[in-house]
């Protein structure tokens, strides 16, 4: 078994025109840089991707946006990109605006084999249309689906050749989830160390949920609004 | 005289208690954490995946891994935990949370909030926000009492995609305190120096006076 690739080319062999794709982070926290830039150069169409943000104008998913190479986003909060909005209020991108926690709900539950669920959030909001309704302990909620993909793009600070992935602070967010749902999980990380060098008590994603993993390179760990004393 | 941001922020602030697990919404609810009474533990729930937000770095030391749902660079208390956005969301939607403060576009009477989109020309999403009213076990919203227009966002009914529905339990805005009634918005205090008159001038909503209403005590 071996799942360390070479880089980000060798990691999205097989990824097509019109697949869906989950990609990790929050913001620009915790997001597959080198595996992002390899999906603009390639220029892969018509994606649908599930993502918690949309990127900025230039950097991350944004530029997968402004070069329309998505068909529609699934996303919770999208605001901080202007091409979005743009693209979204045209009626150019299909947009699915979902709450931020029954996102990371409906990743978590698609990974792990739920096929639906039910939550308060959205209740009696336009985010409730069409969905079914039911009362438990009095309170109303709605019926929502897991989500899974074709492809699992995350990001890690630390993995090991069989796939394990630690996770840096609040880089983790989305990543985590996202990694138990794709078909095929591609992991990039800061450092690839040899298998035995993570302590198998730390360790966030344990290696089964991926299939490819590579030491990404150049990271550039973009800041949105550096805010200090 | 109207309060302003830091002035609604100190008064939210005095809804805290000893114990309190809260989540901080974008705008004035986060300059409550500037506010938190002296020797009192409250710890501050960030919806990415902290629980113990600190203050923010020293120039120089931002961690582009370490920032706030508002994507503003943090750091983190001592004691603090990061955890994923599935776990972040048990967390709130499991009734663990005792307190979230956030703005809003408009109130009503019964308790309705928007907050996240208007119709035609801003679509940011809702984020966490969704979740957040619909689980927490305390929900206050702090706001002006008017928008740029004079507009009282203390509505009848929200004319806005609404965030949640009968949620809001308390309103914290420059002019006054109301809290959310079966019957309305009941005034509770009022900012120093503003009239009751001013302030039923301000609310578009029924406003149940009652008695004297004290001054905020800031």
């Amino acid at each position: 078994m071996n799942k360390v690739v070479k880089n980000a080319t060798e990691a999205i062999i097989g990824l097509k025109d019109g697949m869906t794709l989950m990609i990790g982070g929050f913001g620009l926290s915790g997001i597959p840089e080198n595996t992002l830039k390899e999906l603009a150069r390639i220029k892969v169409k018509n994606l649908t991707c599930i993502s918690n943000n949309a990127g900025v104008d230039d950097f991350g998913l944004g530029v997968l946006l402004r070069d329309k190479q998505l068909k529609k986003m699934i996303a919770s909060y999208v605001g901080e990109n202007k091409e979005f909005e743009r693209q979204f209020l045209s009626g150019e991108l299909d947009v699915d605006l979902v709450p931020q926690g029954t996102l990371a709900e409906r990743i978590r539950a698609g990974g792990a084999g739920i096929p639906a669920f039910y939550v308060p959030a959205g209740y009696g909001t336009e985010v409730a249309k069409g969905k079914e309704v039911r009362e438990f302990n009095g309170k109303m909620h709605l019926l929502e689906y897991g989500l899974t993909a074709d492809f699992a793009i995350v990001k890690a600070k630390y993995g090991d050749a069989s796939g394990n992935l630690i996770f840096n602070n609040t880089a983790n967010n989305f990543n985590n989830m996202m990694a138990t749902a794709g078909k095929i999980t591609i992991a990039e990380v800061e450092e690839l160390v040899p298998v035995g060098e993570l302590n198998p008590n730390h360790i966030h994603t344990p290696g089964i949920f991926v299939q490819r993993i590579f030491q990404g390179v150049n990271y550039e760990k973009r800041i949105e609004f550096e805010t200090t004393r | 005289m109207a309060l302003d941001k830091t002035g609604i922020a100190k008064r939210a602030a005095q809804e805290l208690q000893d114990g309190y697990y809260v989540n901080l919404g974008i705008g004035i609810p986060t300059l409550l954490a500037n506010y938190i009474p002296e020797g009192m533990d409250v710890i501050l729930q960030s919806e990415n995946g902290l629980l113990g937000i600190g203050e923010f770095p020293e120039k120089g030391k931002a961690d582009p891994d370490l920032i706030n749902a508002g994507k503003q660079t943090v750091t983190a208390i001592q004691g603090a935990s990061f955890f994923d956005s599935a776990l972040s969301f048990a967390m709130i939607r499991g009734g663990h949370i005792n307190l979230t403060v956030l703005g809003a576009f408009e109130v009503s009477e019964n308790g309705d909030i928007a907050s996240w989109k208007i119709p035609g020309k801003l679509v940011k999403g809702m984020g966490g926000a969704m979740d957040l009213v619909a689980s927490a076990k305390n929900i206050i919203v702090t706001t002006t009492h008017t928008d740029r227009n004079g507009k009282s966002k203390l509505k009848k009914a929200c004319t806005l995609p609404l965030t949640g529905v009968s949620c809001v339990k308390k309103i914290i805005t420059d002019l006054a305190v109301v809290s959310v009634t079966d019957k309305g918005f009941k005034l509770l205090e009022r900012a120093p120096g503003v009239s009751v008159e001013e302030i039923k001038h301000a609310t578009e909503g029924n406003l149940i006076v009652e008695g004297n209403i004290p001054e905020m005590n800031l």
